[in-house]
């Protein structure tokens, strides 16, 4: 078991996320940035699928209740436990009462916590990612406890670790692919596409990121089709929204542009007045 | 039954959209759901999901698809199929809402800007029945089709930061049901007691793309009655088979 000390800005149980539901509304959520997740599951060998602890921004404390093996990857918050610095990208032993500390961010905005056998908390529709209206909370709180399994470290095999590329954080080029109505554009809205430098505004969260730039439009809404997360929409006001994990399963802007998988996770790593570029990628 | 001339694009790395004709159509929604149920009933491993809304499909991967132009003309040799018979039966439900101003908080307001009073407002709503389209916006959300000319209505100038799980709206061409609560633009007519999100069930939304709705006028003492005996899980939602 993990108590919640203090939950820091936004803390949530991820996992892969929920698939097949989409019939129902439901959107799909699971782990913003999913290298980084995929990632910290890895070097414990765990399953892909695996729950992990989404800590957004840093600032969280957690008290082990029970001995276990962990990991940290994604974001730097400079983690420590009992007050000792911990390396991020391998396998820490924890024991009982020890208290992992994230403080501010030195790089990056979310990091990923993950236990030897993974969270073990409830699974709604197959997944145990949290959401709001589909599992009962939507992010951790103060005092709350979550289920883990509880490990021998002297189980822990290597303490090598893993190297991540900076680029994965500080990367400046968003790369993409044409969405669906891209071609509605015409030839002065697409230069300013490739052209302008994008910054992301405060309206920023797990659903959707909004820019603050404005690309001249009279495009409209269209009839409600299903967009997907890293879809970016052209709202009638001209501000770009770029869709995340938790966004809906439908919409009715101009789906304008489709971020890679890969830019997603680089994406999920930005925050409020971080900038980029879009970079037009070919499909196949 | 007539066929359509449909596009097809790969929409990202991992999905396939397939577009109708840009037009909320009865005979549009009957292709797009067959052509679903044909897919559906093929079992491709590869696929994890097909959303349909008024005029597109789509289909989305498990993994990057190596090759679309492959991907794609299976997908419309599977179009010719014939249409699969064997499917999940359509139904009409009747679903109540109560209409009285506690709930209907907006009625006045319609009412006195667009001169229908309250009472046809209430008949108008409850003398149609709807088609569900699809599902969206909220996790049972429906995208109802059918609501009369009279009561197209813009949506509000300021949307509503909380509209309340059960409330009835109307948003422009559009009504239907908050499935949850939600910020929401939609002018409130009335609240259902009716649950149309619930993980407690198996399936947790009873109407499905192609079904019917219809609105069923409550007092506010039935809608409490209906309230508890949701919440004891004892209220059983009265439909019919519908064969069209």
């Amino acid at each position: 078991m993990i108590k919640v000390l203090s939950p820091g800005f936004f803390t949530s149980v991820q996992d892969e996320g929920r698939f097949g539901y989409g019939k129902f509304g439901v959107p799909t959520s699971g782990a913003m940035d999913r290298y980084s997740a995929k990632l910290a599951n890895h070097i414990l060998s765990n399953k892909d699928n695996d729950a992990l602890l989404e800590i957004t921004l840093g600032r969280c404390n957690l008290l082990f209740n029970s001995q276990a093996i962990i990991s940290i990857s994604g974001a730097d918050f400079s983690p420590e436990i009992n007050n000792q610095k911990v390396r991020l990208n391998t396998s820490i032993a924890i024991h009982q009462g020890d208290i992992l500390t994230f403080n501010k961010p030195t790089y990056g905005v979310r990091c990923y916590l993950a236990v030897k056998g993974g969270f073990q908390t409830e699974v709604v529709l197959n997944s145990r990612s949290f959401y709001e209206g589909i599992t009962r909370q939507n992010r951790v709180k103060k005092n709350d406890e979550l289920a883990i399994k509880s490990y021998d470290f002297s189980l822990i095999k290597s303490v090598s670790s893993v190297k991540v590329q900076p680029s994965h954080f500080k990367c400046t080029t968003i790369e993409v692919y044409t969405g669906p109505e891209y071609n509605l554009l015409n030839d002065i809205q697409k230069e300013q596409f490739s052209k302008t430098l994008f910054t992301i505004s405060k309206e920023n969260s797990r659903m959707g990121y909004r820019l603050q730039e404005h690309i001249e439009n009279d495009l409209g809404s269209l009839l409600t089709s299903a967009v997907l997360p890293g879809t970016v929409q052209l709202t009638p006001s001209g501000k770009l929204i770029i869709l995340m994990r938790d966004c809906q399963v439908t919409g009715g802007y101009p789906r304008i542009l489709q971020l890679t998988e890969s830019s997603i996770n680089n994406l999920a790593q930005k925050t409020t007045g971080d900038t980029f570029t879009f970079k037009i990628v070919p499909l196949n | 039954m007539k066929s359509y001339n449909l596009t097809y694009k790969q929409y990202g790395e991992r999905a396939i959209l397939i577009n109708w004709p840009s037009k909320i159509e009865e005979n549009i929604l009957k292709d797009i759901i067959n052509y679903k149920n044909k897919i559906v009933n093929y079992n491709i491993k590869s696929i994890v999901e097909v959303i349909n809304t008024y005029n597109s499909l789509t289909i989305i991967y498990t993994t990057t698809i190596d090759n679309i132009y492959s991907e794609i003309s299976n997908l419309k040799s599977i179009y010719k199929k014939p249409t699969i018979n064997k499917h999940d039966q359509n139904y009409c439900w009747d679903v109540p809402v109560c209409y009285d101003q506690e709930f209907g908080f907006d009625l006045q307001e319609i009412s006195d800007v667009n001169g229908i009073p309250i009472d046809e407002i209430i008949e108008l709503h409850t003398g149609s029945i709807y088609r569900v389209f699809f599902i969206g916006f909220l996790p049972g959300f429906l995208y109802l089709g059918g609501l009369p000319k009279r009561l197209h209505l813009k949506r509000r100038s300021t949307p509503r930061l909380m509209v309340e799980k059960g409330s009835v709206g109307i948003g422009g061409t559009q009504t239907g049901v908050y499935s949850m609560q939600s910020a929401g633009g939609w002018n409130i007519i009335g609240k259902s007691p009716v649950s149309f999100f619930d993980l407690s069930k198996e399936k947790p939304c009873f109407a499905k793309a192609g079904d019917k709705i219809k609105f069923v006028p409550i007092s506010i003492n039935e809608f409490k009655k209906i309230q508890v005996e949701v919440a004891i899980n004892f209220y059983k939602l009265r439909n019919q088979v519908i064969n069209d």
